[in-house]
């Protein structure tokens, strides 16, 4: 995982750089425009963050409570230590029912998992039916963007795309490319034996799984097969159908800027008697994977996360790099925290600094994760774990050292400063500077005007 | 020890508590259930009609009003005069019996196929928050009519639109008593902004919903 390395190639790639401009539009400005429907919009979102902190206050009792209630209406649940055990399962689901072809909707646990290959080696036919994860399917690429997988394609790549795969005539109205893509997919959904969907929560009253979707193939995988699993982490579990419904009216919000998602579908149980349509069979996995490590310490903030994509939206660094940039399944803010506590903070490089603390993804977020605060926690941990570069330990003892005794900083400060302002050229610019070229390659950094902070503070308290 | 055990027992051990539950923990989770208390609401205009009309049109929802359920077949056959649709399609079974024959049309009480281009249905409530139509199935309520055709027409009574989705769910506990295999919020036609944030009508589900409100 080489965050910098990747971020030259990300900024110098036109088409991405084209792609990402529209993301700032439509969902930033999209969810400005949104909350302000919600006259308590406030209040709204101190009761989100309550209503997470409640189940993973008590977050073994709840899930407790959970599988009771699902197995009552005949869903079988099963639990997951990792990746590959979610792999396993889904395997033997598929092999117990005799299934051939999987569909699935967007899921970004199965990406965590690379579960698609898993089936493939098993000899299973999987198809992506989220317009977006289709699109990387059949171009062989992983999502850069946990709600928008695409954002990093134009419509002239997607119309290449589907004139090679689709061995078809070359469309490029966007409309035409999706009912392109509707008609080859509406004989997969009627086909498949098996539907894989993700849960965007799951609730412990009900023993529901519920998924918000727009596309409507959430609503045909969960409803067509005869065998549906929904697979998600273990921390997507909320108490009631009220609290879920208060979540609700903030992840639409701030996911795509729209009120409400076209579909909200709560599927609980499999198909009664009596039904006329729905799967035979119904399974849920519940996904530690991870998770459990950001529980009970400075992290636990982090798994009240409902996956919005707010934070990246907002994110100065990911507007201009993209998702693949960051290297694995989550970029921007919540990828830097998440990726470190799942894969290790020994595997994930750069991840806890691609970040300018500016705040933005704590503002944005509707259940208010205070990520820049996190970031800044996995920061101390690199360094007091010897991850960061020798160079920069020793600069920052250094600093620490000299931050300690205040005469010898305010001469070096002094120094300094006077040292910068004679570097500077005559429109007060300096255009280079020895061992720190990263300030001055692509642009001019203002010299200093002379005196420090501390000088100045003085000579106004006397003349004052 | 089974991955259940496992992960139960690494939240406790990751949280300071002892591996197995107190029964004050496991009280205190059973009795918020029981009580399932609302959080903050927006607000919402006490015109609920007015409200969820307007919303509707937001999400490119067409709504009409009617006299009655014997009006339906007649609405129906306007609009897809109108839209140039086809006479055909299936409804609900609570609606075969409605005179469609008369208005010239071809209408089946029975589960969509692939091949329906159009589908008929009641709705178990209707948001005014949103302008969303709420569907549970069930043996007379099948999910596939208002999913597989491309036009979806929903016959709403004004009685049963509230104002938002907690009121629903009261109406839920009070008529169902239980949770269907299915719950379907429904807003508007099936969408997609997937290609560069271009939104487009009728991605996998119908493109376009028609709502016809009864007193």
């Amino acid at each position: 995982m080489h965050f910098k390395a990747r971020v030259g190639e990300k900024l110098a790639d036109v088409k991405l750089q084209s792609a990402l401009k529209k993301l700032q539009g439509n969902f930033v400005k999209g969810r400005a425009d949104r909350i302000t429907e919600l006259d308590n919009f406030h209040e709204i979102r101190d009761a989100a963050a309550a209503i997470r902190d409640r189940t993973l206050a008590n977050l073994d009792v709840y899930l407790d409570t959970f599988e009771r209630n699902a197995k009552a209406r005949g869903t079988v649940v099963h639990w997951a230590e990792t990746h590959d055990d979610v792999n396993r399962i889904v395997r033997e689901i598929a092999a117990q029912h005799g299934v051939r072809k999987v569909i699935k909707s967007k899921s970004m646990v199965t990406e965590e998992c690379a579960l698609n290959d898993a089936l493939i080696d098993a000899g299973l036919e999987v198809v992506e039916t989220d317009l977006g994860e289709y699109i990387l399917q059949l171009a062989q690429e992983p999502p850069s963007h946990i709600v928008a997988p695409v954002v990093h394609k134009t419509r002239d790549e997607v119309s290449d795309l589907f004139a090679e795969k689709h061995n078809a005539p070359r469309l490029t109205d966007i409309p035409a490319l999706c009912r392109e893509a509707r008609e080859k997919l509406r004989p997969h959904f009627l086909s498949a034996d098996m539907g894989v969907s993700g849960a965007n929560f799951v609730i412990a009253e009900t023993g529901s799984t519920l998924i918000v979707t727009n596309e409507g193939n959430g609503r045909l995988v969960t409803t067509l097969p005869k065998v549906h699993v929904a697979i998600t982490g273990i921390e997507k579990v909320v108490a009631t159908l009220e609290d879920v419904t208060t979540l609700l009216r903030l992840l639409p919000r701030h996911g795509t800027g729209q009120s409400i998602t076209n579909y909200i579908s709560v599927t609980t149980g499999a198909r009664r008697e009596g039904d006329s349509d729905g799967p035979e069979h119904f399974h849920v996995i519940l996904v530690d994977a991870g998770r459990t490590k950001l529980l009970g310490g400075d992290m636990q903030e982090m798994l009240r996360c409902i996956r919005c994509g707010a934070c990246m939206n907002h994110c100065p660094v990911y507007q201009s790099v993209g998702g693949h940039a960051y290297g694995w399944v989550y970029p921007g803010p919540m990828g830097s925290v998440l990726t470190p506590t799942y894969v290790g903070l020994q595997n994930a490089g750069d991840l806890p600094n691609a970040a300018t603390l500016c705040g933005q993804c704590h503002v944005a977020c509707p259940v208010k994760i205070p990520l820049p605060e996190l970031l800044r926690k996995l920061r101390e941990q690199q360094f007091e774990l010897k991850l960061k570069p020798w160079f920069e330990m020793y600069a920052l003892r250094a600093w620490g050292w000299l931050a300690q005794h205040s005469w010898l900083y305010s001469m070096t400060t002094r120094l300094q400063a006077r040292l910068l302002k004679s570097a500077a050229d005559d429109r007060g610019m300096i255009r280079s500077l020895p061992f720190a070229g990263g300030w001055t390659d692509r642009r001019d950094l203002p010299a200093p005007e002379g005196r420090t902070f501390r000088e100045l503070y003085r000579a106004a308290s006397k003349n004052g | 020890m089974s991955a259940r055990a496992n992960i139960l027992a690494r939240i406790r051990t990751r949280q300071g508590k002892a591996v197995t539950p107190r029964a004050a923990e496991q009280d205190k989770v059973a009795q918020f259930i029981a009580e399932h208390p609302q959080s903050p609401r927006p607000y919402v205009d006490a015109d609920l009609v007015a409200r969820f009309r307007d919303r509707a049109l937001n999400l490119t929802t067409s709504v009409e009003d009617i006299a009655s359920l014997q009006d339906l077949p007649a609405a129906v056959a306007r609009y897809l005069t109108e839209k140039q649709l086809p006479k055909t399609a299936v409804c609900w079974p609570d609606y075969a019996m409605l005179d469609w024959a008369g208005q010239g049309l071809q209408v089946e009480g029975r589960p969509a196929c692939d091949t329906d281009l159009v589908g008929i249905t009641g709705a178990f409530c209707a948001l005014a928050e949103t302008g969303t139509l709420m569907m549970c199935s069930g043996r007379d309520t099948p999910a596939t009519t208002s999913l597989l055709p491309e036009t979806h027409i929903a016959v709403v009574s004004k009685s049963r639109i509230v104002a938002g989705m907690e009121d629903a769910w009261v109406l839920l506990r009070r008529d169902i008593g239980t949770m269907p295999r299915a719950v379907n919020f429904i807003s508007g036609p099936s969408r997609t902004a997937d290609i560069e944030q271009t939104v487009t009508l009728g991605a996998h589900g119908p493109y376009r919903v028609h709502v016809l409100l009864i007193p």
